[in-house]
């Protein structure tokens, strides 16, 4: 059906009277996401839009709505803390929008989150969708459709193309993750490999990598050694300059490790398709279902 | 590692010393200068034999001439006058460090990086130090020991102690004073949310003395809103003056060799798109990403860094909007053409977010767009090579 979540999800939203965080409330309640409740220290039993509750801790509105999966978009300086509190009151899925959070708070949250058995996508990332049920994050829900193929991506604006196109072309969605930019990040193109793999309505994978760091030549290895779904990969940033960072803060070739050569390299030995530009998807798939 | 600039905001050595000597590294006495007179008047006031150092960033600085002892003051004057002004690496040196030098017995390499498999700082320490880290990493691996950092806890004192016998096996004076480096090394690190420190030679002097001889320090720029002072260590004299105005109007540019000038929203996107320009037959002048919110301040903004580059040809728009709503990049487009005319054709690509809202917006103004990525990157890459017209 999907995987991480779907039309069972009962969201909140940490930072939900935000710019961002009311704003992106709203178009995921229009999409029919469950949102069960926000939080915003200070502004507790006030509502959200005249029906959802605010309250001033994770742990009171997780006590009062029971809510498993949270969505945070409060400002980077604090977005170490809500992923924290969020771990700490019993979330089992924690999604960071935040884009900027500085990476040695990361490296705090990081165990934190493990030793508290909950999974973290982001942070700098646009969430995730599973047409036609459930979208927490920032993904336009119009550019998606129902169906088979599993979408994972480091990039925001590039997912929205690749899903553009594959819906343009007819191929539905089972469920699209963003698993943002940055060189810590909670889970990783293995993670969701795995639970493409093990969903039974995931028929077949797009994956879309980018320069810098080892994640998709890993995921290359897993794709060869432990898939039989298909899996077809892209890796932007071929013409990008050694040294310096392209945008994200994790895109960045570093000496002479982490370009996007020695990434397709690793696709072409595990056997995957390779979409050379975004459009190819459609037919690299076509040609493996 | 060699890591060059773009990882985060680099600093002068003299500015990492100074950050590591307040933390208690032992580092010889220096000052920086940007006359011959004040490289004489330093050198002088230390005494003895210096070092004198251009600070530019970039690595290969002694190769190109850009590291000299001086005997004598006067001569270190001379020297600083020769190096100053000099281009190393197509930078220009605009100051050089003064410091005393120091005889060497053994050189060795000890430094932070942050790790990303392993999502925590990693320690790296080698005994073969003075050289590039990277190419003993590759050649001989077994000459290198990293130790992951739990950042809730810290470096421990035995695990620096571990460190310190891997670089002194037989010398337990010598491991007391390098593991005091590195716990200071650590807390530098952290003080500063560092995404690179590095000693790198840290010596030992004939008499027994560890010294860290040469440091290099960059610090995460998503963490710069809490470090105002670290804000102020940024040279922009030594980075691109286009890159450093882009920054300025909250844009992320890269000038690259190219000509087709492409404006993008999204990091992903953006290198998508330089990839089929190069994929067509084109070259890419700038990775430049607008972000994701909805303003046309920033669209102006782009088009004057971008035409900016004599040797932009053409201009490239790929949007696909999602928080970004593409009519506000329409009217970016109108008011910065209307302010300043277009010598160069421009090619534009919207999808999205009120798409319809900003294709009239455009037509209105005799523009025309795509809503295919593929078909305006062709057609861009075809105005670039032929110095086509405006579409």
């Amino acid at each position: 059906m999907s995987i991480f979540i779907d039309r069972n999800s009962t969201v909140i939203v940490q930072g939900i009277t935000g710019r961002d965080g009311s704003f992106h409330t709203k178009q995921m309640i229009e999409y029919g996401t469950r949102i069960v409740g926000g939080v915003t220290p200070g502004k507790g039993g006030q509502k959200f839009d005249g029906s959802v509750p605010v309250f001033n801790t994770v742990h009171e509105a997780v006590k009062a709505t029971g809510a498993n999966t949270s969505v945070i978009y409060v400002p980077p300086m604090y977005a170490a803390d809500a992923i924290m509190e969020a771990a700490d009151a019993g979330i089992a899925f924690i999604v960071a929008i935040t884009e900027g959070v500085p990476v040695n708070d990361m490296t705090r949250v990081h165990p934190f989150v493990k030793e508290k058995g909950a999974r973290l996508l982001g942070p700098n990332c646009p969430g995730l969708i599973t047409p036609g049920q459930s979208k927490v994050g920032i993904i336009p829900g119009r550019i998606c459709t129902p169906g088979s193929i599993g979408v994972v991506s480091r990039s925001g604006t590039l997912t929205y193309e690749v899903v553009y196109q594959l819906t343009r072309a007819g191929m539905g969605q089972s469920t699209c993750v963003g698993i943002g930019g940055d060189p810590i990040n909670g889970t990783s193109f293995i993670d969701c490999l795995a639970a493409f793999e093990a969903d039974p309505h995931t028929s077949a994978v797009a994956m879309m990598g980018e320069i810098g760091g080892t994640d998709e030549q890993e995921a290359a290895e897993f794709v060869r050694t432990r898939m039989k779904k298909p899996v077809v990969g892209f890796i932007a940033g071929q013409t990008a300059p050694p040294g310096r960072r392209m945008g994200h803060a994790g895109a960045i070739i570093s000496g002479s490790a982490g370009t996007a050569a020695e990434k397709l390299e690793s696709f072409e030995q595990a056997g995957m398709g390779i979409a050379r530009r975004p459009i190819e998807f459609v037919e690299q798939l076509r040609a493996r279902m | 590692m060699d890591h060059q600039s773009g990882e985060g905001v680099n600093i002068h050595e003299f500015q990492a010393k100074e950050l590591l000597r307040a933390e208690g590294v032992p580092i010889p006495p220096g000052d920086v200068a940007t006359t011959a007179e004040q490289a004489e008047a330093i050198a002088r006031k230390i005494g003895g034999m210096v070092v004198v150092k251009a600070q530019v960033h970039t690595g290969g600085r002694g190769k190109a001439g850009g590291v000299k002892l001086a005997k004598t003051a006067s001569e270190a004057g001379q020297i600083a006058g020769k190096i100053l002004g000099m281009q190393i690496n197509g930078l220009t040196v605009h100051q050089v460090l003064v410091t005393a030098a120091a005889d060497i017995a053994s050189e060795a390499y000890v430094g932070i990086i942050l790790d990303r498999a392993s999502r925590k700082p990693v320690f790296m320490v080698s005994p073969a130090g003075g050289i590039d880290i990277e190419e003993v990493a590759a050649k001989t691996p077994e000459k290198i020991m990293k130790l992951p950092i739990d950042t809730r806890y810290g470096l421990q004192p035995y695990q620096a102690s571990e460190l310190g016998f891997f670089l002194f096996p037989d010398d337990v004076k010598k491991v007391r004073a390098a593991s005091k480096i590195m716990m200071s090394l650590y807390q530098a690190f952290m003080k500063h949310d560092a995404s690179l420190a590095e000693i790198n030679p840290l010596v030992v002097t004939p008499a027994g003395e560890v010294l860290a001889l040469d440091a290099k320090i960059s610090i995460d720029d998503n963490a710069l809103d809490r470090h105002p002072d670290l804000v102020k260590l940024r040279d922009e004299t030594a980075e691109e003056p286009s890159e450093v105005d882009a920054r300025n109007s909250s844009l992320t540019f890269i000038k690259l060799d190219g000509n087709v000038g492409c404006v993008v929203n999204g990091a992903g996107l953006a290198m998508a798109t330089m990839d089929l320009v190069k994929y067509y037959g084109g070259e890419p002048a700038n990775f430049l990403d607008i972000g994701g919110s909805s303003n046309p301040e920033k669209v102006v903004n782009a088009l004057r860094i971008i035409t900016g580059d004599p040797s932009v040809k053409v201009i490239l728009f790929n949007i696909f909007g999602g928080i970004t709503r593409t009519d506000d990049v329409a009217n970016g487009i109108v008011t910065a053409t209307k302010a300043n005319p277009l010598r160069i054709p421009i090619v534009i690509r919207l999808t999205g977010t009120n798409e319809e809202i900003a294709m009239k917006i455009l037509k209105d103004n005799g523009f025309s767009a795509s809503s295919d990525m593929d078909e305006a990157v062709q057609q861009a890459v075809a105005l670039a090579t032929k110095g086509g017209k405006a579409a």
